[in-house]
């Protein structure tokens, strides 16, 4: 018992604090009495705060409320999802495609709300694939992804998806460098240094459809690609990353990887590369990428294979590009609200950089380099440095803003949250936190104007802290109540995969924005729609059979099928014709090798499936719709390849008993 | 009833009371309410089962004697989507009641309201509340525009011999 740690003499002292929470508090308890109270909200109301959560290795973002930690979403991106057919339907399909083909599977580590004038706007959740390069948009009326593309060039898509202050372009850095795509990649891993490079791509959005394109990608030395953040206010026009291994190891990071004092910010001046851009001094290279689009008129995506991204080499292209020395091994990267201070996260750092915009300028202006570093000026560290905040913990990794003058960086190392104060550098306050946090979340935290009542840590150990699940444990958010000098923790919860950046936003931004409750019927543009009862029918093309099904509370039309033979290829083209909200209905088909259907009120969705022996299959709905929900159900008849039985449907008639003609 | 309703303020008071220092209004919330919940009882008293509830009255809906024709056969294509396969036009009953009859049983405001605004008028109406008894299913709100709702009236009419 001895043993035991001063983490879990904290949970106890916690929960004993919990339980009393009626009675007199004694103070040192880190759960205050209030907590129960901040964070509850009484059944049937709202919350006020929607907190967009990457879902990390379950590749799925999640959406929660805030105070109250409930769960209400998990919103399919990467990964696919059974329950909402998300992967396993036909339309939905090829939104998981890419050059390598259908990827069932990814890792979403960071989520972007997007902005307009440094204020997010409540349109679109931006999210980064972190295995098979990938960007995806989350539509924030639908809650559902509307686009994923593919970054060539990439070998894991980190330093991603962050956005400019008016989502003119989301950046998608790689984590890895890699040989490019246009190059020969059959090299030995040894030639790092001479055939790998790195590759960050500038991806345009569309401002009204919010439709994504690579407008450019900038060919940077081979390094690791964090984080990054955008300037804003007064630096709008620049971009800041943090790499690591500017070493250039190939081989046992973890050593050979922290080698050098310092690493990079890297600063970005995007607006010159617009100018290079626009005077043609990009080069075309032939690369192969996937862009993924969801229609939703046609309930369907489209897929289509790209064939070139315009490349900007800024070795070559000056002034694009500026190192900023940066200790040691930089996570965070992060912008204060007033666009001036960029505090670096060095995670092996014992300290906290912080970076003036005003000196980096003049820095540039007056040439106050110290080399170069691939091609690129390297900005002397004091020319660039604001301060530096001393011994504020170990292992820094993010931080976040509260647009009242301080800071909030958390530290995986030391398990805790430390508040500074951004113009003297001096810490105000730190609070533990249960365990190894990561990232940190204030809602608007990265814009010009935080929200600064709460802050979220997202952790990614949880070992004690609730009822022990075998050998595999939640992970966890924390909520803190910001509002005073100290900070004080409120909640905790866990959290679906690994969370790592989350994004959060006032509840009344996004349930205000036009949130589609049902897909028009009448603007249903599918091409196998059965608009009505009258229009439902089964129609054999060679050995596919496409059944035209409607959904209505509470039966399939038609619900008796028959006529299919071994050999055939059957696909359910089911529309739920319910105008009202929350009234999907699901459909399964017994021996269905891939998911079941969940057809939302309007629209059309199609299951394939391929009988695999003779005999008769029931059907049914698998979402409660109503009190005849258990009614709602039918039947295929599977015959042999060959057989003589018509195709036949119908939908409430009864048949006669056919007696067999005597012998 | 009342039983019900003394135990569950006795168990409020209890509540309140074992921590009387909190706050007595419930914290923590910026949205409005999702549902206002009027009381069954105040309402039922103003509810009128002839004209039932909603944006239509006796003035504000006047039909002509003789069938609007094109406008029966846009309510025909229209109830095709979203009402027939619930409702079969003969008096057999599918899911919910058929449709022979219907505009003699009820005044042409009652059927617009109710298509239009399914879900109070279930829960006031004493026939349509003996009609869930019998359907078991809640009328969906189709989200029928007035103009939708107007032509399936017509479409009603026409399968009641109106010529």
């Amino acid at each position: 018992m001895k043993t035991k740690n001063v983490f879990f003499i904290v949970m106890v002292m916690a929960t004993l604090g919990y339980i009393t929470s009626c009675r007199p508090k004694n103070a040192g308890t880190s759960v205050k009495g209030d907590s129960a109270v901040k964070a509850y909200v009484a059944p049937g109301q709202y919350d006020e705060y929607y907190n967009f959560v990457s879902g990390g290795f379950s590749g799925q973002m999640s959406v929660y409320g805030l105070p109250s930690g409930r769960l209400f979403r998990v919103i399919p991106v990467f990964s696919v999802d059974p329950e909402k057919g998300w992967g396993y339907s036909e339309e939905t399909k090829p939104m998981l495609n890419t050059s390598h083909g259908f990827v069932p599977w990814d890792d979403l580590h960071h989520v972007e709300l997007s902005q307009t004038s440094g204020e997010i706007n409540g349109k679109w959740a931006f999210a980064n694939a972190n295995n098979t390069p990938r960007l995806a948009r989350v539509d924030l009326k639908t809650f559902k992804t509307a686009e994923i593309l593919e970054l060539p060039n990439s070998g894991g898509n980190h330093s991603s998806p962050f956005g400019t202050e008016n989502s003119e372009y989301i950046v998608a850095g790689t984590r890895f460098s890699v040989p490019p795509d246009y190059a020969d990649g059959d090299v030995p891993i040894s030639t790092y240094k001479e055939n790998f490079k790195g590759h960050i791509s500038f991806v345009s959005v569309n401002k009204e459809s919010g439709e994504m394109d690579i407008a450019f990608q900038l060919k940077t030395p081979g390094v690791n690609f964090d984080l990054a953040r955008c300037g804003r206010d007064k630096s709008h026009g620049w971009f800041f990353f943090s790499c690591y291994n500017t070493e250039q190891a190939n081989t046992l990071l973890e050593v050979n990887a922290s080698q050098k004092d310092k690493d990079f910010i890297m600063a970005v001046n995007w607006k010159k590369a617009e100018e290079y851009l626009k005077a043609g001094k990009g080069v075309k290279q032939k690369v192969r990428y996937a862009h993924n689009v969801w229609d939703e008129k046609t309930h369907t995506a489209v897929s289509t294979i790209k064939n070139e991204v315009t490349v900007l080499d800024v070795a070559e292209l000056k002034d694009i590009c500026y190192m900023i020395p940066c200790p040691k091994s930089p996570h965070g990267c992060d912008v204060d609200p007033t666009g001036e201070f960029i505090v670096g996260s060095g995670k092996l750092a014992a300290l906290i950089p912080v970076f003036s915009f005003d000196k980096i300028q003049k820095a540039i202006a007056n040439k106050a380099y110290d080399g170069e570093y691939g091609g690129i000026p390297v900005i002397k560290y004091e020319e660039a440095l604001y301060g530096e905040v001393k011994k504020p913990g170990l292992g820094p990794l993010h931080t976040e803003f509260d647009g009242k003058g301080f800071a909030y960086t958390s530290f995986f190392v030391s398990s805790e949250v430390v508040k500074w104060n951004i113009k003297d550098l001096t810490v105000v306050d730190r609070v533990p936190t249960f365990y190894s946090v990561g990232h940190l979340c204030i809602p608007g935290g990265n814009t010009r104007k935080p929200s600064p009542k709460y802050l979220i840590a997202y952790n990614k150990i949880t070992k004690d802290r609730y009822l022990p699940t075998g050998p595999e444990l939640t992970q966890s958010a924390q909520l803190f109540d910001i509002s005073g000098e100290k900070m004080q923790m409120i909640l905790d919860f866990p959290t679906i995969g690994e969370p790592h950046y989350a994004q959060a936003a006032p509840a009344d931004l996004i349930r205000n924005n036009g949130q589609l409750k049902i897909y028009p019927i009448g603007e249903n543009k599918h091409p196998r729609v059965a608009k009505g009862e009258s229009e439902a029918k089964v129609v054999r093309e060679g050995n596919k059979v496409h059944v035209y099904m409607t959904a209505v509370r509470s039966h399939f039309a038609p619900d008796n099928i028959e006529g299919v033979k071994m050999g055939d290829e059957v696909y359910f083209h089911v529309t739920n014709l319910e105008q009202d909200w929350d009234v999907p209905h699901g459909f399964g088909v017994k021996g269905a090798n891939n998911a079941e259907l969940l057809i939302m009120p309007g629209e059309t969705t199609t299951l394939k499936w391929v009988p695999d022996r003779v005999g008769i299959f029931p059907m049914y709905c698998t979402d409660f719709c109503s009190a005849l929900h258990q009614e709602m159900q039918g039947y295929v008849r599977v015959s042999p390849a060959g057989s003589k039985t018509p195709l036949t449907f119908h939908v409430g008639k009864q048949n006669p008993v056919v007696e067999k003609p005597a012998q | 009833m009342v039983k019900i309703k003394i135990f569950a303020a006795c168990i409020a008071i209890i509540l309140i009371w074992s921590c009387g220092n909190k706050q007595s209004s419930a914290p923590g919330t910026s949205g409005d309410a999702p549902g206002s919940s009027t009381s069954a009882e105040a309402a039922d008293s103003d509810y009128d089962p002839k004209r039932g509830e909603g944006k239509f009255n006796e003035s504000n809906l006047v039909l002509e004697a003789s069938l609007n024709a094109p406008m029966a056969e846009a309510g025909e294509i229209a109830s095709g989507v979203k009402c027939t396969s619930c409702h079969k036009l003969s008096d057999e009953r599918l899911v919910g009641p058929g449709w022979k009859g219907v505009t003699t049983r009820r005044t042409p405001h009652w059927i617009m309201n109710f298509i239009t605004n399914p879900e109070p008028m279930i829960d006031k109406d004493p026939e349509l509340q003996a009609q869930l008894e019998l359907c078991l299913v809640r009328m969906p709100n189709q989200s029928l525009t007035e103009e939708e709702a107007r032509n399936i009236l017509e479409f009603m009419r026409k399968n009641d011999g109106i010529k």
